[in-house]
């Protein structure tokens, strides 16, 4: 704990997102919203094409953080576990048929609580240039 | 929306049996390469009785939650109106397979916004022994035009 700052960049990372992407997390999580595969009823609707789940962008988008947090203790065990994660949709991530999306994800300190043995990471998500998630917060309790 | 949803409390849903190739399905689909949720042994050695589910994993749990919400027959939510406007996991420890979980929502607010209404919905997930594992929160937007939905 000690080690981490406010402002310290722990991660950062860019995932690909495909058509596939977006199937594989479907049956996963069981949300088959149709505006999340396919495109004629994505365009019934309005929207702008094919749309990421909300919930798969906030899924990914702390993976660098789990990864962080495995991987910076040392071989005996990890650095803390994500007890609390929050975010606000605030865009949708367009998923082109060929092209795809790529979110990008970057996760810095925000607070410490020695206290309560815990740190802030605040994650900076965005896809194209633009950011997609707003107050994305994710509390860490510390091994 | 009926604002008389707000304070209300659905039964709880039926138990959810967290299994183990669920728990490596939605970590594949959400980009983990986390051992611990991935590989039994990583997950033991680390001190958990199996697989850890990613953070998120809950939202898996809490669909069947929020369906009850959208079947009320009195709700007035149009599902084709709906937007996920934010979310929230908070947990007492990590959801590990084999965990059974039983989750009970409450509606914690409703409000209306400029012609959208808002419904807060929150899901307390615990498990067989009655201990709290999770809690999911949920705020929808139901959009009062035919603007793009999120």
């Amino acid at each position: 704990m000690s080690a981490l700052e406010v402002g310290q960049v722990v991660a950062e990372k860019t995932y690909p997102l495909t058509r596939d992407s977006l199937v594989r997390y479907a049956g996963a999580s069981g949300d088959f919203n149709p505006i999340h595969y396919r495109d004629d009823v994505a365009a019934e609707v309005g929207l702008p094409g094919v749309l990421a789940h909300g919930m798969l962008t906030m899924g990914t988008a702390v993976q660098p953080v789990v990864e962080w947090l495995e991987g910076a203790g040392d071989d005996a065990g990890v650095l803390g576990w994500v007890s609390d994660y929050q975010v606000r949709f605030t865009r949708p991530v367009v998923v082109d048929p060929t092209a795809g999306a790529e979110i990008v994800v970057v996760a810095k300190v925000g607070k410490l609580d020695d206290e309560a043995g815990t740190a802030r990471i605040d994650l900076t998500v965005s896809s194209g240039g633009q950011t997609v998630l707003g107050k994305a917060q994710v509390v860490v309790t510390l091994a | 929306m009926n604002p008389d949803l707000q304070g209300r409390v659905f039964p709880p849903a039926p138990p959810y049996l967290v299994g183990r190739e669920k728990v490596r399905e939605f970590a594949r689909a959400t980009g983990s390469t986390s051992p611990l949720s991935l590989d039994v042994e990583a997950a033991r050695a680390a001190g958990h009785g199996d697989l850890v589910a990613p953070p998120t994993f809950a939202v898996v749990v809490q669909e069947a939650t929020l369906a009850q919400l959208l079947a009320e027959p009195d709700a007035g939510i149009d599902f084709s109106r709906v937007v996920h406007g934010e979310q929230r996991f908070s947990l007492s420890r990590p959801i590990v397979a084999g965990d059974e979980l039983t989750a009970t929502l409450t509606v914690t607010s409703v409000k209306t916004l400029g012609g959208n209404a808002m419904v807060t919905a929150s899901s307390d997930m615990r498990d067989v022994e009655g201990r709290h594992v999770v809690t999911a929160v949920s705020t929808l937007v139901v959009r009062a035009d035919d603007e793009a939905a999120a």
